[in-house]
C-alpha cells in the first residue's frame, strides 16, 4: 500500500505530498500523522502541497480534520505552499480551511511554527513540568 | 439548451468502478482541457468539480461511467463530462443542492460547489434508477 512520508525535524513533523491523493490515501495520511505526533510528541505539523494541483471538499477536510486533531494533542498544523488555482477554486467551492494555519512557502511556515512555539521551548524532547498547577 | 449549436469536436469514456479510476480519470480530464487549450484556473476548477462528482457517483452510486468531451459553441470552445450511475438515485434533488446538506458525513459542499465551479450544471435523478450529472466548462467561462 501506498503511503505518504512523515519526516521528522527536531520538534516538527515535516509532510510533502507530491502525489495526487485518492481519498484512502489521505485518510491513510491523517491517521499516521496523528499517530506520529502523540508517538514523537512533536510541536508542530507542516503540510507543503505545492505539488498539489486540486484540493476538493475531501481533501480540503482533511486538512481541516489534521489541524484540529493535532491540536488536541497540543500540537500546530501549518499548510504551505498552495498554489493560486488552487486556493481560487477552493474559496469558490466554498471551503475556508478555517482552523487551517497557512503560509506561502516552506520557509515561512516553519518561522510560524516556531514563533507558535514560543522561545523557551527547546526543540528535543518536551518534560511538562513547565506548568505548575497544584 | 446546452445542446442546440454544440458541436462536439471529441469523445471519450471511462468506467469508474473503485477509487483508484479516479485519478487516471481526473488526468484524463486534465488532458482534454489541455488540448483546447484551457487555463490553469479553469482546469483547476474542472477537475475539482470532476474528482467531487467522481467520488459522489463511487460513495452514493456504486460507481459508473464518465463521459468525457471537447465540445464547442461558435467560436468557444470547452469541456463536457457526464457522469452516469445507475445507483439508489437522489430523492429530493432541491435539497441536495443545498449547501450543507449531506447524507454521508461530508461538509455538504459537493453537489453546490461543484455548481459554482461549472458554467454549466444539469442534474436528472430517479430514484432506484440512477444519476446523470452533465456539467461544461468553457475554456474562457
Amino acid at each position: 500500500m501506498e503511503k505518504i512520508p512523515i519526516l521528522r525535524m527536531g520538534a516538527f513533523l515535516l509532510v510533502t505530498i507530491q502525489v495526487d491523493l485518492y481519498d484512502r490515501l489521505a485518510l491513510t495520511l491523517e491517521t499516521d500523522l496523528i499517530n506520529m505526533v502523540h508517538k514523537t510528541g512533536a510541536r508542530g505539523v507542516l503540510i507543503d502541497i505545492s505539488a498539489v494541483s486540486i484540493v476538493d471538499s475531501f481533501m480540503g477536510r482533511i486538512l481541516g480534520n489534521i489541524a484540529s486533531m493535532t491540536r488536541v494533542l497540543d500540537a500546530e498544523t501549518v499548510v504551505v505552499g498552495m498554489q493560486p488555482a488552487v486556493a481560487i477554486t477552493l474559496i469558490e467551492l466554498g471551503l475556508s480551511l478555517s482552523g487551517v494555519y497557512t503560509a506561502l512557502d516552506v520557509e515561512r511556515g516553519m518561522s510560524l511554527l516556531q514563533t507558535k512555539l514560543g522561545p523557551n521551548d527547546e526543540l528535543t524532547d518536551d518534560d511538562d513540568d513547565a506548568d505548575d498547577t497544584e | 439548451m446546452m445542446t442546440t449549436t454544440l458541436t462536439i469536436l471529441n469523445k471519450d469514456s471511462m468506467t469508474i468502478t473503485r477509487e483508484q479510476d479516479v485519478v487516471p480519470c481526473r488526468n484524463r480530464v486534465k488532458e482534454v482541457a489541455i488540448k483546447i487549450g484551457m487555463g490553469l484556473v479553469n482546469q483547476t476548477k474542472l477537475i475539482t468539480a470532476a474528482s467531487e462528482l467522481l467520488r459522489n457517483m463511487l460513495r452514493y452510486g456504486n460507481g459508473g461511467e464518465v463521459l468525457i468531451e471537447a465540445v464547442s459553441k461558435g467560436r468557444e470552445s470547452g469541456v463536457r463530462l457526464t457522469f452516469i450511475d445507475k445507483g439508489p438515485g437522489i430523492a429530493d434533488i432541491n435539497l441536495a443542492m443545498q449547501d450543507g446538506f449531506s447524507t454521508g458525513k461530508s461538509l455538504g459542499l459537493g453537489l453546490p460547489g461543484t455548481k459554482r465551479l461549472v458554467n454549466e450544471f444539469d442534474i436528472k435523478s430517479t430514484v432506484g434508477q440512477g444519476t446523470t450529472i452533465t456539467i461544461l466548462k468553457w475554456k474562457n467561462g
